[in-house]
C-alpha cells in the first residue's frame, strides 16, 4: 500500500513540474510586450529597462522561469502589474471564493445525481428512469453561463428572491456564514451543479443498473434479504467509483467555474483570470493558471490514493 | 453452427441476403432510430438556416438602429425582437450559425485528424515511443478543458483564429488517447499477425488493417465532443475571447445582450437557446450513434 | 526485387528430401516483468528456453503442452512475429534468422499461420475475398483475386456466394477455412496450425482436420501444428513434441509417444485424456495443481514438485534430453530414464 502512494506521488512529480513549464511558458505564446500593459507606448528607454529588470523580464526566459519557479516555492508569485498588489495574496482569496462555490456545486451536484441515478438505475426503463436520463443528458448539454443568465432572470429578475451579482452584501468582501451570504452562493452554486449532476447521475444509474442485473444481489433477495440491506450493498459498491468521479468533478468545476463566475460576477478565480487576461497582467495570469492546475493535480492525486482504500478490489497492481 | 455440413459445403449454407458493409449496417441502424433521426433534423434545420441565412434572413444582421433597440419577442417586421444595437435578432441569429458551428466542429475536425494520426503512431510504434508521446499528453491532462481552452486563448489573445487553436489543443490529447488505447487493441489481434506474416509492410498494415478498424471508435468520441465543443466555443466568445463585435456569433450575442436582462429578459436569454439546441442535439445524436456502431460481431 | 541483394532460391527442396525443412536450435525468448517501475530487479519469464526441434520434409510435428508452456511463444518465434533472444532457425539448410526487410518479405512466404481465433484472425472491414488477396496483392501478384477464389473453392467455400461475405457472416468453422485459404495463397511450404482447431465443435473440426489433410498431400506441405488436444494431436501428427515450462521434456514418433511415454509428465497428460474404452478411464486426473511460476521456475528437473516420482536428485540435477537407446528417435529428459542419474528409482530394462 505504501509502495503504491508512493508511486502514485512520484508519478505527481513530473506531471506537477511540467505543469508550472506550460503555464509558465503559455504567456510567452502571446504576441506583443507585456511591457506594453505597464508602460505608456511613448516611455523612454530608461524607463523600460528599468521596468523590465524590476520584472525581471530583461533575463533569458530559461532564467526566469527558474527564479519565479523558486520564488513560486516559497509562495511568491510576484507582483501583480495591474494592482501592484501581491498575486499569492490576489490569487488565495479568489481561490477560496472559487473553492467555496466549486465545493458547493459539487454537493449538490453528488448528492442531486446519486439520487436521480439511484432512482434511475433502480427503476430501469421506467419513466422515471428515462425521465433522469433526460436529465442527465440536458446537464451535459447545457451552456451553463447561459444557464446561469435563465436563473438570473427567474430567481432574480421576475422572482426577486436571490440576488443577481458578487458574493456578498458590500461588495467582494469577507465570505460569512450566514443567511445573508449564503443567498448569494444559491444561484451561481445550482447553475454550476449541472454539470456533475448530468455526470453523476449517467455513472450511477448505469452501476446500480449493473449491480442489481448481478447474482450476487438476486442471492441476497433469494435470502429474503430487506431492500435496505440491497441498498447498502449497492452503496458500498457503487461508492468508489461516485468518489472518483467527484473528486475529478471538483477540480473541473475549479477551472469550469470561469464562465459561471463572469456571469454572477462572483469574485473568484475565473473573475481574476478574466481580469488577468484583458489587462495582460502577465504574473497574475501565470499565478492564478498555476494555482487552479496545482489544485487539479493535487486532487487526481487525492482520488488515486483514496480509492483502493475504499475499494479492496483495487488494492494491488 | 453448421454441424453436419458435408465438405464441400452446399451454396444453401450462405446467408441469403446480400453482404453488407460494416457502414450499411451502422448506417440501417441509424435510420431505425428515431432519436437520431429528429436530432439530425434538428441539426440540418439549423445548418441549413445557417448556411443559407444570406438568402433567408430577413433583414441585415449589421443594419442597426437607434430607435429599434431591443424591441420584444413578436413586434412586427422583428419577429424575434431586435438587440441592444436595434438590428434584428431572427437576421443575427441564422448568421450567426455560421460562426458558432464553424467554431464548434471545425476544432473538433481538427483534433479527430491530428489525434488519430498521433494515436495511430504511438499504438502501432509502442515501446518508448508510445511512451513518450502519453507522457507528454498527460501533462495536458492536468489542466482542466475549459481553463485550458481559457488560458491558450488568452495567452494567444482574443480572436476567432486563436480560440480555434486552443480548443484544437484541448482535445488533440483526449482524441490520442481514444485512438491510441484502441491501435494497441487492434495490434495484438492474430489479423495484424497474419498480415505481417504476408510480408506487408508497415503502412500497408496500418492503412489497409488497423486505420479502419481505429476510425470507428475514435469517430464515436469524436461525434461525442461535438456537443462540449459548441459550448466552449461559444463560452469563449463569452468571455469576450473569441469573435469580436460586430460580427453576429451566438456566444457574443449572449455576452453583449447581457445588458439588456433587466429590460428585455427573454429577448436577452435567445442566443443561448441556440447553442442549447445545438448541443443537445449533438449529444443525442453521438448516443445514438454510439449505440448504432456497437452492433459489430 | 534487387538481384545481387537475394538470388531468389529454387522453389522447392533446395537441400534434397533428406534436409529437414526447418531445424531450430536451442531458441529463447524471455519476457522482461516489471513489477513496479520502483522495483530496480529485473526479473524474467522464461517463455522458451533452449528449445531445439527438427521437422522433416512433408511431415507434421505436433507440440503438446499446457498453456503457458511456450508452445504459443515458440510458433511466434518461428514465424519470426516476434524476435528471439537466441537460438537458430534454419529452414530448409538455410539460416534465415538474419532476415530483415526484403529478404524477410520473400522468406515469409514461405511460411505462413493459421491462429486459434478464427474471429480475431480476420479483419471485421474486409470481406472474405479482400483478406485472402491481400497479402499476394502486397506482393504485387495480379491474378490475386482471381486466385482467391480458386482457394475459396479449395477450402470448401463456394466463392460466388462466399467471396463478398463479411466474417460476422460465417460460422467459426467457416471462418477457419478462410483463415487456411489465406495461409495457403502463397503456395507456402511450412505451415504454423497454432491451436487452428481448438475453438470449434467437435464434429466440425473433423471436417477442417480432413481438409488439413487432403491440403497436406496435396500441396506437399509440412506442418508445425501446436495444441493441447491430444486427440487431434494424434490423429494429425507423424513427430511430437512435449514441452514444459519452455522447455522440451519429450519428443518422438507419434505412435512411440503415444504408446511408450517415456516422461512422468507426458504419462500424466495421456492418463488424463478421456479414454476411448470405458474399462480403462482413470478416476481422477494424477496432475496435479497448476504448473510453477515460470518467473522463478524450480531448481533441476522444472516438473519436479508435481512429479510422483520426485526425489533429491531432481532437484539437484537437470535431467539432459536423451535417446531412448533402441528408439534414437525418442528422446526424454527425466532422471528415471538415465541409470547413471543416481534416481533410486531409474529404471535400467529402458535401455539394453
Amino acid at each position: 500500500m505504501f509502495a503504491y502512494i508512493l508511486k502514485r506521488l512520484i508519478y505527481a512529480i513530473p506531471i506537477a513540474l511540467s505543469v508550472t513549464v506550460v503555464s509558465f511558458v503559455l504567456v510567452y505564446l502571446a504576441p506583443g510586450d507585456p511591457l506594453n500593459a505597464i508602460a505608456p507606448a511613448d516611455a523612454p528607454e530608461e524607463v523600460i529597462q528599468a521596468l523590465k529588470s524590476a520584472y525581471g523580464l530583461d533575463k533569458p526566459v530559461p532564467v526566469q522561469y527558474g527564479l519565479w519557479l523558486m520564488r513560486a516555492v516559497q509562495g511568491d508569485l510576484g507582483l501583480s502589474i495591474a494592482s501592484g498588489r501581491e498575486v499569492t495574496a490576489e490569487v488565495l482569496s479568489a481561490v477560496s471564493n472559487t473553492l467555496l462555490l466549486a465545493g458547493m456545486a459539487a454537493a449538490i451536484g453528488v448528492v442531486l445525481g446519486c439520487i436521480l441515478g439511484a432512482l434511475a438505475g433502480y427503476r430501469h426503463g421506467t419513466w422515471i428512469d428515462k425521465a433522469a436520463t433526460a436529465l442527465s443528458v440536458v446537464g451535459v448539454s447545457i451552456p451553463h453561463y447561459w444557464l446561469g443568465l435563465v436563473l438570473t432572470i427567474l430567481f432574480s429578475i421576475w422572482l426577486p428572491w436571490f440576488p443577481a451579482m458578487g458574493a456578498g452584501p458590500g461588495g467582494s468582501g469577507e465570505w460569512l456564514w450566514d443567511l445573508e451570504h449564503l443567498r448569494y452562493l444559491v444561484l451561481p452554486a445550482l447553475t454550476l451543479s449541472v454539470i456533475p449532476m448530468g455526470i453523476i447521475t449517467r455513472t450511477v444509474r448505469a452501476l446500480v443498473a449493473d449491480m442489481l442485473g448481478q447474482e450476487f444481489v438476486t442471492a441476497l433477495r433469494a435470502r429474503g434479504l430487506s431492500g435496505g440491506a440491497v441498498f447498502r450493498h449497492v452503496a458500498k459498491n457503487t461508492a468508489p467509483t461516485v468518489l472518483a468521479v467527484a473528486g475529478l468533478q471538483i477540480g473541473y468545476l475549479m477551472g469550469g467555474s470561469i464562465l459561471v463566475e463572469t456571469v454572477f460576477a462572483w469574485p473568484g478565480t475565473g473573475f481574476l483570470l478574466n481580469t488577468a487576461i484583458f489587462q495582460r497582467d502577465i504574473p497574475l495570469l501565470q499565478g492564478t493558471i498555476l494555482v487552479l492546475c496545482m489544485f487539479f493535480v493535487v486532487l487526481n492525486l487525492l482520488v488515486d490514493i483514496l480509492q483502493p482504500l475504499i475499494d479492496p478490489r483495487m488494492g494491488r497492481s | 453452427m453448421s454441424a453436419t455440413l458435408p465438405l464441400p459445403l452446399p451454396a444453401a449454407a450462405a446467408p441469403a441476403q446480400p453482404s453488407r458493409s460494416y457502414w450499411t449496417v451502422v448506417w440501417r441502424q441509424l435510420r431505425r432510430d428515431p432519436m437520431a433521426m429528429a436530432s439530425a433534423a434538428v441539426l440540418l434545420l439549423i445548418v441549413g438556416a445557417a448556411v443559407f441565412a444570406p438568402w433567408l434572413a430577413p433583414a441585415d444582421p449589421y443594419k442597426a438602429s437607434m430607435i429599434k433597440r431591443l424591441l420584444p419577442i413578436g413586434s412586427p417586421g422583428f419577429l424575434l425582437g431586435t438587440d441592444e444595437l436595434g438590428r434584428d435578432l431572427l437576421s443575427r441569429l441564422m448568421h450567426g450559425g455560421r460562426l458558432s458551428l464553424l467554431m464548434g466542429v471545425v476544432p473538433v475536425l481538427a483534433a479527430f485528424g491530428i489525434g488519430t494520426t498521433i494515436g495511430l503512431l504511438a499504438g502501432y510504434v509502442g515501446g518508448r515511443v508510445n511512451m513518450a508521446i502519453m507522457r507528454v499528453l498527460d501533462i495536458f491532462y492536468a489542466f482542466p478543458s475549459v481553463l485550458l481552452a481559457v488560458a491558450i486563448s488568452g495567452a494567444l489573445g482574443p480572436g476567432m483564429s486563436n480560440s480555434l487553436i486552443a480548443l484544437t489543443l484541448v482535445f488533440v490529447p483526449q482524441v490520442v488517447r481514444v485512438a491510441e488505447s484502441v491501435t494497441t487493441q487492434v495490434r495484438q489481434l492474430d489479423y495484424i499477425e497474419a498480415a505481417r506474416m504476408s510480408g506487408a509492410g508497415a503502412f500497408s498494415i496500418i492503412r489497409t488493417h488497423v486505420l479502419g478498424n481505429v476510425l470507428g471508435p475514435v469517430f464515436v468520441y469524436a461525434t461525442g465532443l461535438l456537443s462540449v465543443s459548441m459550448i466552449l466555443a461559444s463560452g469563449l466568445s463569452f468571455l469576450g475571447l473569441g469573435v469580436k463585435p460586430p460580427e453576429p456569433e451566438w456566444g457574443l450575442m449572449l455576452n453583449t445582450l447581457r445588458s439588456a436582462i433587466y429590460s428585455n429578459p427573454w429577448v436577452a436569454a435567445l442566443p443561448g437557446v441556440l447553442i442549447f439546441v445545438t448541443s443537445i442535439a449533438f449529444n443525442l445524436l453521438a448516443d445514438s450513434v454510439r449505440s448504432a456502431m456497437d452492433i459489430r460481431k | 526485387m534487387n538481384a545481387a541483394l537475394a538470388p531468389t532460391p529454387a522453389p522447392h527442396d533446395m537441400g534434397g528430401p533428406a534436409q529437414p525443412l526447418l531445424i531450430v536450435r536451442d531458441l529463447k525468448k524471455h519476457f522482461p516483468v516489471r513489477s513496479s517501475p520502483l522495483d530496480r530487479e529485473r526479473k524474467f519469464v522464461h517463455a522458451v528456453d533452449g528449445v531445439n526441434f527438427s521437422v522433416p520434409k512433408g511431415k507434421t510435428l505436433g507440440i503438446v503442452g499446457e498453456s503457458g508452456c511456450g508452445k504459443s511463444t515458440t510458433a511466434r518465434l518461428v514465424a519470426r512475429l516476434m524476435p528471439a533472444d537466441a537460438g537458430e532457425l534454419i529452414f530448409d539448410g538455410e539460416g534465415v534468422e538474419e532476415f530483415r526487410g526484403l529478404r524477410l518479405k520473400e522468406f515469409r512466404r514461405n511460411l505462413q499461420m493459421v491462429f486459434q481465433d478464427s474471429f480475431a484472425s480476420l479483419n471485421p472491414r474486409l470481406t472474405i475475398a479482400e483478406t485472402i488477396a491481400y497479402g499476394p496483392r502486397v506482393h504485387g501478384i495480379a491474378r490475386a483475386d482471381h486466385q482467391a477464389r480458386e482457394l475459396l473453392d479449395r477450402v470448401g467455400l463456394d466463392p460466388s456466394h462466399f467471396a463478398g461475405r463479411y466474417p460476422h457472416e460465417l460460422s467459426g468453422g467457416q471462418r477457419q477455412r478462410v483463415n487456411i485459404a489465406r495461409a495457403l495463397a502463397f503456395d507456402p511450404r511450412l505451415v504454423i496450425l497454432d491451436e487452428a482447431v481448438a475453438a470449434l465443435d467437435k464434429s466440425v473440426q473433423a471436417q477442417v482436420l480432413n481438409l488439413l489433410q487432403e491440403l497436406k498431400a496435396e500441396r506437399q506441405l509440412t506442418y508445425l501444428f501446436i495444441s493441447h488436444d491430444l486427440h487431434v494431436v494424434h490423429y494429425l501428427s507423424d513427430y511430437v513434441m512435449v514441452m514444459y515450462l519452455g522447455q522440451v521434456i519429450e519428443s518422438g514418433p507419434v505412435e512411440r509417444i503415444y504408446g511408450h511415454p517415456a516422461h512422468p509428465y507426458t504419462r500424466a497428460l495421456l492418463s488424463a485424456v478421456p479414454s476411448m474404452d470405458p474399462e480403462h478411464r482413470t478416476q481422477a486426473s494424477p496432475l496435479a495443481g497448476d504448473p510453477p511460476n515460470p518467473i522463478n521456475p524450480p531448481s533441476g528437473c522444472r516438473f519436479r514438485d508435481r512429479c510422483p516420482h520426485a526425489h533429491a536428485v531432481c532437484a539437484s540435477a537437470t535431467p539432459a534430453l536423451r535417446d531412448m537407446g533402441r528408439h534414437s528417435e525418442h528422446l526424454a529428459a527425466c532422471h528415471l530414464n538415465d541409470p547413471a542419474s543416481g534416481h533410486p528409482e531409474a529404471h535400467q530394462e529402458q535401455r539394453p
